[in-house]
């Protein structure tokens, strides 16, 4: 008998991790830990750990990992890579720290088109603190913070972040998939795959948004989180290839 | 041996599976299915209720957010 799923070599053995039942961050660290092994990057990997639900995610992964402040992920990032280029830096976010708090950050570094990758999750509230309305959230989503939904005419409307970066010159890569199906899953993977490959060509910014279930504070259970956002949060966050200049960036280094 | 006459097998890390009934739901086979008991976390995690309807397809640990199911060839 032989096994077919190896386990990923940068992901930690034999560990539970702290995440809810069903949650989407699951899926993607192994996605993360097996592009690493497989584009044999685990050994210069960097990553920049948000606030936020991944704030553990150090335990999880077996390469070097830092924490950053809250929304600074980017900086964080930035810096790293700067001081030293040979690292792969991976910057890892949710929608509260990188659409919310780090706007800032994330608008500039991706306006100065830093070489890093960035993975943000977007399950359109704040998870780690209970289920708060964020920036992402839908109109009329009901939210600990929000308990009739959204009202447009008080909170504003969904921020889509990842579009507004996706028309910068600097940004290279941008791409919105879902981890909702085994499909989405088999997308995702590929997405991330692509921003990883711009980074080791050094051709500028990647952005990978990916619309993850987060099923407790939604207050559904994991297959029915699932199936809102094949239904309802696509409607509002187009899954889809955003920007790709990746031909226009080779041609310009020759 | 053809690919069609391939055998798959299953297991699920009963103490690593938090019951989310993912695999459940997006395995087409109904190989999977939530068991009785609890586990040691106090969840019910999945179980293999068909081991023979197995097509190796993955969808499963594609969607298994613990890295709680194995699938083993031959």
């Amino acid at each position: 008998m032989e096994l077919i799923n190896k386990w990923p070599e940068y992901h930690k053995k034999d560990v539970v991790s702290h995440y809810c039942p069903g949650c989407g961050h699951g899926i993607v660290h192994r996605i993360v830990a097996e592009l690493l092994e497989e584009m044999d990057l685990g050994k210069k990997a960097y990553l920049v750990c948000p606030a936020g639900c991944a704030v553990l995610a150090y335990n999880y992964f077996d390469f070097d990992v830092i924490e950053s402040a809250h929304g600074r992920g980017t900086a964080i990032a930035t810096g790293a890579k700067r001081a030293n280029p040979n690292l792969f830096v991976i910057s890892y976010q949710g929608d509260g720290d990188l659409s919310a708090i780090g706007t800032a950050e994330t608008i500039h570094s991706a306006n100065r088109g830093e070489n890093i990758c960035v993975i943000f999750i977007n399950n359109a509230v704040y998870g780690m603190t209970g289920g708060q309305m964020a920036p992402t959230s839908l109109v009329g989503q009901s939210t600990m913070t929000s308990p009739a939904g959204r009202n447009p005419e008080v909170d504003g409307y969904p921020l889509h972040i990842t579009d507004v970066v996706a028309q910068f010159p600097g940004v290279v890569y941008a791409e919105r998939v879902s981890v909702s199906s085994p499909a989405g899953v088999k997308k995702t993977k590929k997405a991330i795959r692509n921003a990883f490959e711009t980074q080791q060509e050094g051709l500028g910014y990647s952005i990978v948004e990916i619309l993850s279930p987060c099923p407790t504070n939604w207050k559904m259970d994991p297959v029915k989180a699932c199936k809102w956002i094949d239904e309802e949060m696509v409607k509002e966050y187009k899954p889809g290839l955003l920007t790709d200049k990746r031909e226009e960036k080779r041609k310009e280094k020759g | 041996m053809s690919k069609k006459d391939k055998v798959f097998t299953v297991k699920v890390r009963r103490d690593f599976c938090k019951g989310c009934g993912l695999c459940i739901e997006f395995c087409k086979k109904g190989v999977l299915a939530s068991s009785a008991k609890l586990n040691s976390m106090g969840y019910n995690p999945a179980e293999v209720v068909k081991p023979e309807a197995c097509v190796g397809c993955l969808m499963c640990t594609q969607m298994c957010p613990d890295l709680a199911i194995e699938v083993y060839s031959g």
